[in-house]
């Protein structure tokens, strides 16, 4: 069966070739597969040799030392282990934290879980294009605020936040600055020799790297505690226990490698194609881009089809694998949390599609995306009395719905 | 998740869409839910003189089971009297469309439609007598 183009990288994107082929070798009885901790024999030297190799490819797209490198298991460990190993480590100082409104659930849920625990929680409203200002987060903090959390890139909308302007604030507060940076590295420049930010976690398959595999960056200079979260051998340095998965972590290595040789390629090939699909849409009527276009990574490309819903364009797209704001299938009828908190009225986030666009993706696919797409939407605002109404002028504003 | 069957075939070929002239005494109009909600369903229904529901027009936002349920109502509505259709429970729509329970809202959404089509149609004769 031929499957549908891929256009939902920001999810997760397939390793490259490059990448599942070194992992193949570092698992079987002819492969490398010994555990790293064994220090007796060759079979540790050699795991260990390579998951020191990949740590340092891994430090070297992101300029910071090998041992700076935490090796978790996904971004969703690396925000867990970063809030709550912090926010206990220093309860003394404070039981105070920030972060935003439009932050992955892996850091809203921690934080939820350290509200449970008596701490305290700011969350802070982006501006419309889904970016935090600098001076709000200096406004939030307070004396007894011990970390601020927050994302480098958003998955839904690709914002970008201002991460140098807000170290700088949180460094001269003297308050740990904490950075999901899933989804912007490979996609930005990332300088953690100048950037003021003390704890930043990554996971490898956002970016062509193996699922179920993560870093977790925790500055040396200024040095950064935190207490461990997983318990056991003591990996790590004490700050994550368990036997090291050598695969994965040269996996990892290879596509942090792959992603610095070819960023700029990478860049292009990609910020081509955004332009190609959104030219293919922006004469469209009622049609707008979520987030701001100009600011953004531009892997990503969230659209409004306004008076169609999101749910049941995505069935009409047989041959695009996308995903959009309109949560219709889980259990709540609420649209995105993100695009409401950047201003969006719930039926224009019930309208949403997030495209977002890869190393793989090519020309000929966006092609076949736009004549699909513009198919799609028309086809349902046929059917759609929201589409009558706007044409005959009518302000859904006005209108008493019936709420259900 | 994959769509049920039926459901995909009403999406796909939606029966009896269109719109009917609300100011008509005979036509009976219910619109239903919210955008905000992600779904909006307008039934209208033409009334004969026996009280017979000769034709059925819809249009739907929303999602494929929601199209899908506001489109087998219309079929299932036509040749039906007005208090027959007025009848037409929730679960029959959800029971022949195999909707999951996250989607039986949109099988209660085509109820509501139907009965405020009945009733918008039902005072528009009273109005008129
Ligand atoms: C911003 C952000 N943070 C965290 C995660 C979780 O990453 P992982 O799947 O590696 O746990 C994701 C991906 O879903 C993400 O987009």
């Amino acid at each position: 069966m031929s499957r549908p183009i891929y256009m939902d990288y920001a999810a997760t994107t397939p390793a490259d070739p490059r990448v599942s082929k070194k992992m193949s070798e570092y698992l079987d009885i002819d492969g490398i597969y010994g555990n790293a901790a064994s220090r007796s024999h060759i079979y540790g030297w050699q795991a260990e040799e390579a998951i020191e190799a990949a740590r340092k490819q891994v430090a070297e797209l992101v300029n910071c030392d090998p041992r700076e490198v935490v090796l978790t298991s996904g971004a969703t460990e690396s925000d867990n282990l970063a809030i709550k190993g912090v926010a206990h480590f220093y309860e003394k100082k404070g039981k105070h934290i920030v972060t935003s409104k439009i932050e992955h659930k892996a850091v809203l849920d921690s934080c939820r879980q350290l509200e449970r625990e008596g701490y305290e929680v700011s969350y802070l409203e982006p501006d419309s294009n889904g970016v935090i200002s600098p001076d709000a987060v200096k406004a939030a903090i307070r004396d007894d605020t011990t970390l601020v959390s927050l994302m480098h890139v958003n998955n839904e909308i690709g914002a970008i936040n201002d991460i140098a302007a807000i170290g700088e604030i949180t460094r001269e507060k003297g308050v740990l600055f904490h950075v999901d940076g899933a989804q912007s590295a490979g996609k930005i420049d990332i300088d953690l020799d100048t950037l003021k930010v003390d704890l930043m976690s990554f996971s490898a398959h956002k970016m062509y790297g193996p699922k179920g595999m993560g870093v977790l960056y925790v500055q040396r200079k200024p040095r950064v505690r935190l207490e461990a979260q997983m318990h056991g051998g003591g990996h790590e340095r004490g700050m994550r226990s368990g036997t090291l998965a050598t695969h994965q972590i040269v996996g990892m290595g290879e596509a942090f490698r792959i992603a610095k040789e070819d960023f700029d390629a990478d860049h292009a090939h990609i910020s081509a194609l955004r332009k190609r699909l959104w030219d293919g849409f922006s004469d469209m009527e009622a049609v707008t881009v979520n987030g701001d276009y100009d600011h953004s990574v531009p892997g990503i490309l969230n659209i409004s089809f306004a008076y169609v819903e999101g749910e049941s364009l995505m069935m009409a797209f047989k041959n695009i694998a996308v995903s959009s704001g309109s949560a219709c299938t889980s259990a709540s009828l609420e649209p995105s949390y993100v695009l409401r908190a950047i201003g969006l009225s719930d039926e224009m986030a019930h309208s949403s599609i997030r495209f977002s666009i890869g190393r793989f993706t090519k020309e000929a696919e966006i092609d076949q995306i736009i004549a699909e797409v513009r198919y799609a939407v028309n086809k349902l605002r046929e059917i759609s009395p929201l589409w009558d109404m706007y044409k005959d002028g009518i302000d859904l504003d006005s209108v008493e719905w019936a709420a259900h | 998740m994959a769509y049920n069957e039926k459901v995909l075939d009403h999406y796909e070929n939606p029966r009896n869409v269109g719109s009917m002239d609300k100011g008509d005494a005979t036509v009976g109009t219910g619109m239903v839910g919210a955008p905000a909600c992600g779904d909006v369903m307008r039934l209208q229904i033409q009334v004969g003189e026996s009280g017979i529901i000769e034709d059925a027009k819809f249009k739907t936002y929303g999602c494929g089971s929601a199209i899908a349920s506001s489109s087998l109502l219309t079929e299932w509505v036509k040749g039906k009297t007005i208090e027959e259709a007025a009848q037409i429970k929730n679960t029959d729509i959800a029971d022949e469309l195999a909707l999951p329970p996250v989607k039986v809202h949109c099988s209660v959404l085509a109820e509501d439609a139907i009965k405020a089509a009945v009733s918008d149609y039902k005072s528009k004769q009273g109005d008129s007598e």
